[in-house]
């Protein structure tokens, strides 16, 4: 395919795609490993009632406050959960269940009761988002990416997801010592000193602010599935964290790239000429990894003596 | 009887919080609305070697991580040179129970010693060579030089307890805490890690270890810390492993036949 | 207009529903409260989401197979195979490779999720599919249902009932104590398969009401909120089982009652509420109970620890516990011991050595246990055998201040 086409109508949703998958992959690792994989899964649910609040707080469909609504919704579901199963003594899961359905249900009910027939806010578009939808119609081809007038017609999704990569990035690199230590022995990281309360809370906002700004661009599907499954392949293949974080990157991209391509290109190929959700197919396409590393990986058993 | 015990505790006491590496005073810890360790003081003899003993659920390993607040106690407080815990945590090693952690965590063993060293790595410092240097003299200390590059989840439970022992001794600390450091290991792990417990008392360092073989307290510890729930004595074992205190700490749970086995030293 | 609803006034098809709701409610309070018991709330979550790809190949069967496709008995099968292939993959994943279950779930959940809305869109384009409203199997939606969808749900809702009541014991000894259940003579693995399967069930029944996002609600609320009224699990499932049927018929009936007001989420938020007033004030386990019982109780621990450090003439390092003993006018601010102080803390230290010797007694050893630092001898032994024990100590000048 030529720059032409390519560069306005794929370049950016493959990047965006390809950043989201990465974002939430990271924490993701810790996550899974922390046996909070469903946390993903809740912050990703009360999304909806975080922007639907946003929108009526300030009538507007503005990218930051809906950030922020998400954001601050997800920090209430994490305190809702952690609340109810210290007070009630409730296992996390029964927990999280709670906590994320009576979210989500209130999101719809809300969102239902409000106006929002003037613009585009609907509980399908928090589903599976549009990726599609976020080309560079200023982009001529390879070219413009080095000029700024085409530049500065950039979606905005793609430099939010890219800052918000970076200060993933940095976040897991500064803090990777203390989020290694106390993910694998919490009593032990606590005796040294390290306030492994907080850093556990630092890592479930990192990890919301990673859903908000994917969400914003790709919906909650593809979140939730790049929080469990790149990470969840990645642990089959390896024995060592700093290996595995490397495979969940890969496995990440390869499956925002594939299923980007599959969703656009696919179709073609059998003769329909619709493209599919890109979203939903970054999904499947990231389920299909772990399926394969689920029957194939070098280290998909346990090993070892058995924890009594 | 009772009232030596006492008496010896009191002398303990007054031994000044300063000298005292970890001292503890009215702790209480409870799960829901049962204490599982009442009003408890336990000062540590620097330079000695004391068992925490006690039956099940009398609150020994509970007692080790209130001391180091792992768990919030309901009342009390700890001293590490009569000086509060924090600040303090760098003279303290601590070698938690090698069921508390999965084993299944993507690591291998000379990381796991590495993560001892922690406090010198800081957040970004790289790992050089001395720090390698370091990490492996303490798996040769184990006599674990040989599974350096193991997946941790390989290791049987013997050499799963060595590898926290390697962690602990690379922290460099003085005081040297121990939860069940001998629960399900083979005869050589039980040997290798008692051996470098007496180097550690040797070279001054002093250690506090849950222990739950009374067989052996004799033979490993020159100090006992009897427990249940309550403080029963604390003392050298010859004046304190005594069959009145075992009996009072087990109460009607050990027989006596089996406290004549111990060989206990006349009441 | 809501009186009608809840008394059944608004037309067969909205009475059908808020029926079928309740039925539902409760069949799905009771199965919930199976999987809640066995720490496994969150397989429904993969089972629910796991059902969308169903729905959509069985939507193309049935086109391909020349029929309407709209058929709901149709798309219900085809999503109860879907979830069923979900539920299998959760437990082949937790089984045959290292990953928790937690991953195994959201990694299920959100991959046949994502598989199913490829589907919804491939059938968008479809010519038979642009009516198809499947999209409404995402959140429920029972404005405009046909009375043969009403009927199939009723009726559903009555099926998978009826199975819960019959299998409550088998099910309600697993969750209770798999070992026992397994000694004498259930077979565990059939019996959890059993659990699924209704939570299935109630997923499919509850899909085209509640939709796939929000049945998990209806399983997992329900149970938590009657955990916090009993701790036996028989009135557990019972409550859990009332809770569901009050939630799913209130909810369905409020949602009649006016427009703009979802199924799915009122009865989840009607179900919601009542977790909230159970967590708040449940006497037992509410919080509000358990708040007052912990402050009484550390109070109690401090008050004796005081005593007993008055009693022992030990220096009192807490600034909590001095402000007890002052306040009850047992000791001075600089920590000297009053008059009355003097008496209680004797008092309290006698204790503290009865228990001792009761500790000692290994014909007292069923006393000795119930010790905890806290409890009064007076509780647990006679005035005579109190006496013994007196005896044995001495005389209460032993007791020094």
């Amino acid at each position: 395919m030529s720059g032409e086409e390519f560069v306005p109508l794929s370049l950016t949703p493959l990047l965006i795609g390809m950043f989201a998958a990465v974002a939430c992959a990271l924490p993701g690792n810790f996550l899974v490993l922390r046996r909070q994989a469903l946390i993903g899964d809740a912050i990703s649910h009360v999304v909806l009632p975080g922007i639907v609040v946003a929108f009526l707080v300030t009538g507007t469909i503005s990218a930051w406050p809906m950030m922020i609504g998400a954001a601050g919704a997800s920090l209430v579901a994490v305190a809702l959960i952690e609340a109810i199963r210290k007070l009630g003594k409730i296992e996390p899961g029964a927990a999280m269940g709670v906590t994320f359905t009576a979210m989500f249900a209130a999101g719809v009910l809300l969102l239902e009761q409000s106006d929002t027939s003037a613009v585009h806010l609907d509980v399908e578009h928090a589903l599976y988002g549009n990726l599609e939808s976020l080309i560079w119609l200023d982009a001529v081809g390879w070219d413009s990416l080095w000029d700024p007038v085409a530049l500065a017609g950039l979606p905005v999704e793609l430099p939010r997801i890219a800052l918000t990569l970076v200060a993933v990035i940095a976040f897991v690199w500064i803090l990777w010592r203390p989020l290694k230590l106390s993910t694998f022995d919490e009593g032990f990281a606590q005796t040294m000193g390290l306030r492994t309360g907080p850093l556990g809370l630092a890592l479930v906002v990192v990890a919301a602010i990673a859903a908000v700004a994917a969400f914003d661009a790709v919906g909650s599907i593809i979140v939730i599935a790049m929080f469990i499954c790149p990470p969840a392949a990645a642990r089959l293949m390896t024995n060592r964290l700093e290996m595995q974080i490397a495979w969940s990157v890969i496995f990440a991209i390869l499956a925002a790239v594939l299923g980007y391509v599959i969703a656009g290109y696919g179709p073609l190929w059998v003769g329909s000429d619709h493209a599919v959700s890109a979203a939903g197919m970054i999904a499947t396409i990231s389920g299909l990894i772990l399926a394969i590393a689920a029957v194939a990986a070098p280290c998909r058993t346990r090993t070892g003596a058995p924890v009594e | 009887m009772l009232e030596l015990a006492r008496m010896d505790g009191l002398a303990a006491q007054a031994q000044s919080l300063e000298q005292s590496p970890l001292s503890v005073r009215g702790m209480t810890v409870s799960y829901g609305q049962k204490p599982a360790v009442f009003s408890v003081d336990m000062t540590v003899v620097e330079g000695s070697m004391t068992a925490i003993i006690g039956p099940n659920g009398a609150g020994k390993s509970t007692l080790l991580k209130a001391a180091l607040g792992v768990i919030k106690p309901l009342a009390g407080r700890a001293m590490v040179h009569g000086k509060p815990l924090n600040g303090q945590r760098h003279r303290i090693a601590y070698v938690p129970q090698r069921a508390s952690v999965d084993w299944d965590f993507p690591t291998r063993v000379i990381d796991v010693v590495l993560m001892g060293l922690y406090r010198e790595l800081g957040l970004l410092r790289r790992i050089k060579v001395v720090h390698m240097n370091k990490a492996m003299a303490c798996l040769d200390r184990v006599g674990m030089s040989d599974f350096a590059d193991r997946q941790i989840g390989q290791l049987s439970g013997g050499q799963q307890q060595r590898v926290f022992l390697a962690r602990a001794l690379a922290q460099g600390a003085d005081l040297y805490l121990l939860d069940e450091p001998f629960a399900g290991v083979d005869a050589a792990t039980e040997k290798a890690i008692i051996d470098v417990l007496k180097g550690l008392k040797a070279a001054g360092k002093t250690v506090v270890a849950v222990h739950h073989d009374l067989a052996t307290v004799r033979d490993y510890f020159d100090r006992v810390f009897l427990i249940n729930t309550r403080k029963v004595a604390e003392g050298p074992v010859e004046t304190t492993f005594t069959a009145e205190n075992l009996n009072l700490a087990y109460g009607g749970r050990l027989a006596m036949a089996q406290i004549d086995q111990l060989e206990l030293a006349a009441g | 207009m809501l009186f009608d609803a809840l008394l059944l006034q608004l037309g067969y098809n909205a009475t059908l529903v808020t029926i079928g709701a309740a039925f539902l409610g409760v069949s799905a309070g009771v199965t919930g409260t199976f999987l809640f018991l066995r720490k496994r709330a969150l397989v429904s979550d993969a089972i629910s989401h796991a059902t969308l790809p169903g729905v959509g190949i069985a939507f193309m069967v049935m086109v391909a197979l020349g029929g309407d496709g709209r058929s709901l008995p149709g798309l219900l099968l085809g999503s109860a195979v879907s979830a069923w292939v979900g539920l299998l993959c959760v437990n082949w994943l937790t089984r045959k490779t290292r990953l928790a279950e937690d991953a195994a779930i959201g990694a299920v959940l959100s991959v046949f999720f994502g598989f199913g809305i490829v589907l919804l869109t491939i059938i968008q384009t479809m010519s038979a599919g642009r009516q198809a409203g499947l999209e409404s199997f995402l959140l429920g939606s029972t404005a405009g249902m046909l009375w043969n969808d009403a009927i199939v749900i009723a009726g559903g809702g009555v099926a998978t009932l009826a199975v819960v009541l019959a299998l409550r014991r088998p099910m309600g000894l697993v969750a209770f104590d798999p070992e026992f259940a397994s000694a004498s003579g259930l077979n565990v693995a059939r019996i959890d398969l059993a659990i699924m399967g209704l939570a299935m069930a109630v997923t499919v029944v509850g899909l085209k009401i509640v939709g796939l996002i929000l049945i998990v609600a209806m399983l997992i609320i329900p149970p938590v909120a009657a955990r916090f009224w009993t701790d036996r699990t028989d009135q557990v499932v019972v409550l859990s089982g009332i809770f569901g049927g009050a939630s799913g018929y209130v909810g369905a009936a409020l949602s009649a009652s006016a427009p703009a007001l979802p199924t799915g989420p009122i009865i989840v938020l009607v179900s919601f509420t009542v977790f909230a007033m159970s967590l708040f004030f449940a006497p037992g386990r509410g919080v509000l109970a358990a708040a007052l019982r912990h402050r009484r109780f550390q109070r109690r621990v401090h008050m004796r620890q005081g005593l007993l450090a008055l009693a022992q003439g030990q220096p009192i390092y807490e600034r909590f516990t001095l402000s007890l003993l002052r306040r009850a006018g047992l000791a001075h601010a600089d920590g000297v011991v009053t008059e009355t102080g003097r008496a209680r803390a004797a008092k309290a230290l006698r204790d503290e050595k009865r228990w001792e010797l009761v500790r000692a007694d290994q014909a007292l050893e069923g006393a000795a246990a119930l010790y905890d630092g806290m409890r009064e001898l007076e509780t647990v032994l006679t005035a005579d055998q109190i006496a013994e024990i007196d005896r044995r100590i001495g005389g209460p000048k032993e007791i020094g201040v």
